[in-house]
């Protein structure tokens, strides 16, 4: 299992003193203020070689056991030269449901940043083509936020029904 | 700097656009044959010649991460089978993989093994149909036909093995199903001996012929740099020159144990992929066979008294631990003990890395089960690989990118 | 008056003539969206063989096909393109809705997912399984053959009939408050 090295995580609380890190089996996570979301991205990249967005994935913490915010964002990094991984999580609170988007360092970035958009309404700011990817356009809701039902409301059935004489 | 953006931001524009009123635009699936799954392309063509491709997924949408929200750990393994239906075991101990590092449970050296079996048969199963549906693209229908015969192979394999022809779910939390009966390994064992006679007859079919290499060769070309920093890994990475591999860099299950070599290739384009995918499955023929001849004896699942995997039916009729023990699994409320806490853990599948990011809650459910699809993240580099090339090469890109709708969409 | 007929002459109904040409000539219309669709290939390669059912003319074309074989589940999005392929295909046409996602949802009882095309389609077979073995596929496209031998007529007046319009339900749904009711209701 691939973790991180110290020195980068000396690294980063020495540029970015308001990140906190903790680890669980042996996966260094790091917590960043979202305004700070983006510099600790790039920096990460242009400065620690980490060059590979493993995924963009985000978890609603409704109604998650001392949950303080809705909303936290995933971006697993790897680098391919050390295999190091490193998971650095963002927080989010309605209504500011925005971040600066990610694309710019890695293009990757792209569909997993609409991914999210349509699964939990969370806005990337400056990303080129911000639309929904898996839903029709005209979906409304965000189906992966907790308080979306699993068999959602309705939409599923609402469409023209076709008898046997009407081709 | 140049953004993924593609040239037209929605499908709206596209139509629209007339400012080029010479360029032609066409409407590719997302029912049509030759994408073998349900994506939709709209293409802007310059005669033959694709000047742009906006891709339009989720056409098989059917919300896999909230069903994951709502089956426990041992449920969701039949989920996942549905993922890539192409080779489902490895989605199996992936999804496993995943759940028992959250759980903290380190499984048996005889499960370690069989899971390393079934995952690179599943590697075997995936490439065949991958390169060989590539081949059936391009005009070499025979050569699909081998292919699908081995499969029947490999499916009859898996059949002996779990009773399921491919969904499976073979793979239990802590465990497995069954344990590998000696018919199972002697079949393993004729197939280790004959596929190899098949795998030359698959190179001597198309690694020359003219035609297969007109196709391919130089076609849709992903360099390095951009098959990095686009997040590409499994066979496509590989296929650019990006020398990473999850069985190598990051060891799981018994791999360390194994000797394999990871296959690479410079050139990026459709024939590197195929040629990397054949070279894999000699690769995974070494590990199964390494793995089948070195199986270590013990049990298969975990111990009984970490109170995670299911004892066996002799054990719960005969003795108060596995009675009870049994009981509390099925139990909602006593289940798995579960910390409050999120890891990741992935695995390198046909595709590439598939990984599943899990959050845990207390309770025997994932409060998030996150997957990391690598047939997704492939097909966002498809606008890039087949502009400026002909109508044609379409079918050569995606069948060689080997896009499996259920696992693009979920 | 009693006319002499030749050895081999048999007097039929032109129904009957009708559909034994129709049944033996089914030409399927893959509509493969996820897993049943590779067990509908394999129904077509060369071990379990459709041809020798009359029924492997596989064309992708719903122009030129008469049976449309709905494998795999089919979602929120896809639904508008399955029923305008359905329009699109002639009379006289028939449905299987393979497995149990296309008959009921399946699984994947979620937000997305329509729970069964028969809600929105005429299903004339269902095959069920997940995903089901090619034999049961073979076993269906033989069923429906002998229904369109029994009911079939030349003009397709049985389409028209009034009991045929209502759609029917593979998946009846009880009205109960729903299993997944809540944020956090596991079931076992």
């Amino acid at each position: 299992m691939a973790t991180t090295d110290t020195t980068t995580l000396q690294a980063l609380q020495g540029r970015f003193p308001a990140v906190t890190t903790s680890e669980f089996r042996g996966q260094t996570r790091v917590v960043v203020p979202s305004e700070s979301l983006y510099d600790v991205l790039a920096f990460l990249k242009n400065d620690r070689g980490f060059d590979f967005l493993s995924d963009v994935t985000c978890v609603d913490y409704l109604n998650y056991r001392d949950a303080k915010d809705r909303f936290g964002l995933v971006y697993i990094l790897v680098s391919t030269l050390t295999n190091e991984r490193l998971f650095v999580r963002s927080f989010l609170n309605e209504p500011e449901l925005a971040v600066p988007s990610a694309v710019p360092l890695w293009e990757g970035a792209n569909w997993l940043e609409r991914e999210v958009w349509d699964m939990f309404g969370i806005k990337f700011v400056g990303h080129p083509d911000l639309r929904r990817i898996l839903l029709p356009p005209e979906y409304t809701a965000h189906p992966l936020r907790k308080d979306y039902p699993l068999q959602g409301r309705g939409e599923r059935h609402n469409f023209p029904v076709l008898a046997r004489n009407s081709a | 700097m140049s953004l993924v953006a593609p040239q037209h931001a929605t499908v709206e524009d596209v139509v629209r656009d007339d400012a080029q009123d010479y360029l032609w635009t066409l409407n590719f699936g997302p029912q049509h044959p030759a994408t073998h799954t349900t994506l939709r392309l709209l293409l802007k063509l310059d005669g033959e010649r694709v000047v742009d491709a906006v891709p339009d997924i989720g056409y098989l949408h059917s919300g896999f991460e909230k069903l994951g929200e709502h089956l426990d750990y041992n449920q969701y393994v039949t989920v996942t089978d549905r993922m890539n239906y192409i080779s489902p075991m490895a989605n199996n101990v992936a999804w496993h993989t995943s759940v028992e590092r959250l759980l903290g449970i380190e499984i048996t050296p005889r499960c370690q093994y069989i899971r390393s079996i079934v995952a690179e048969l599943a590697r075997i199963s995936d490439h065949l149909l991958c390169n060989g549906a590539v081949g059936l693209d391009v005009g070499a229908f025979t050569f699909f036909l081998y292919a699908f015969y081995q499969r029947e192979v490999l499916y009859d394999i898996f059949e002996t093995l779990c009773g399921a022809r491919f969904t499976n779910s073979y793979t239990r939390v802590g465990g497995l199903m069954h344990d590998m009966t000696p018919l199972v390994i002697e079949k393993i064992r004729a197939f280790l001996r004959k596929f190899p006679k098949t795998l030359d007859d698959m190179d001597r079919l198309l690694n020359r012929n003219k035609i297969f290499i007109d196709r391919t060769k130089g076609v849709g070309i992903l360099t390095k740099e951009q098959a990095i920093n686009r997040s590409a890994s499994g066979p496509i990475a590989r296929a650019s020159g990006v020398t990473r591999d999850l069985r190598k860099d990051e060891p799981y299950l018994a791999y360390k144990d194994f000797d394999f070599q990871v296959c690479c290739a410079p050139a990026g384009d459709c024939l590197a992929r195929y040629l990397v995918r054949m070279a894999e499955m000699r690769e995974s023929l070494k590990i199964v066979e390494q793995a089948v001849e070195n199986l270590p004896a013990g049990e298969i699942n975990v111990g009984i008294n970490q109170r995670t995997a299911l004892p066996s039916k002799k054990m719960v009729y005969s003795s108060i631990e596995g009675t009870i023990s049994h009981f509390e699994l099925t139990m909602s409320n006593r289940g798995f003990e579960v910390p409050h806490e999120e890891s990741y853990a992935a695995n390198e599948a046909a595709n590439g890395e598939l990984g599943f990011y899990l959050v845990g809650d207390g309770n025997d459910v994932a409060y998030r089960a996150r997957c990391r699809p690598p047939s997704f993240i492939h097909f966002a580099l498809f606008p890039d690989l087949i502009r400026g090339h002909t109508l044609s090469d379409i079918v050569a890109v995606l069948g060689s990118l080997n896009i499996i709708a259920a696992e693009l969409d979920r | 008056m009693a006319i002499e007929l030749p050895e081999n002459v048999v007097i039929s109904k032109l129904d009957q003539l009708a559909n034994w040409c129709r049944k033996n000539s089914l030409w399927p219309m893959p509509f493969a969206t996820a897993c049943c669709g590779i067990e509908l290939m394999a129904t077509g390669a060369s071990k379990h063989d459709l041809a020798r059912f009359g029924a492997e003319v596989f064309r992708f074309s719903p122009r030129q096909c008469d049976l449309m074989i709905v494998a795999g589940r089919v979602v929120m999005k896809m639904l508008p393109v399955l029923q305008r392929i359905w329009q699109q295909m002639h009379e006289p046409k028939w449905c299987i809705s393979m497995g149990a996602c296309a008959s009921t949802g399946g699984v994947f009882d979620t937000y997305s997912v329509v729970q069964g095309i028969d809600r929105f389609l005429p299903v004339d077979m269902y095959v069920p399984g997940c995903p089901p073995r090619p034999e049961q596929l073979i076993q269906s496209i033989i069923d429906l053959q002998d229904k369109i031998q029994r009911e079939g007529t030349l003009n397709g007046r049985e389409f028209n009939l009034e009991s045929r319009q209502e759609p029917k339900r593979a998946l009846v749904e009880i009205p109960s408050a729903s299993l997944f009711d809540g944020a956090r209701n596991p079931i076992f």
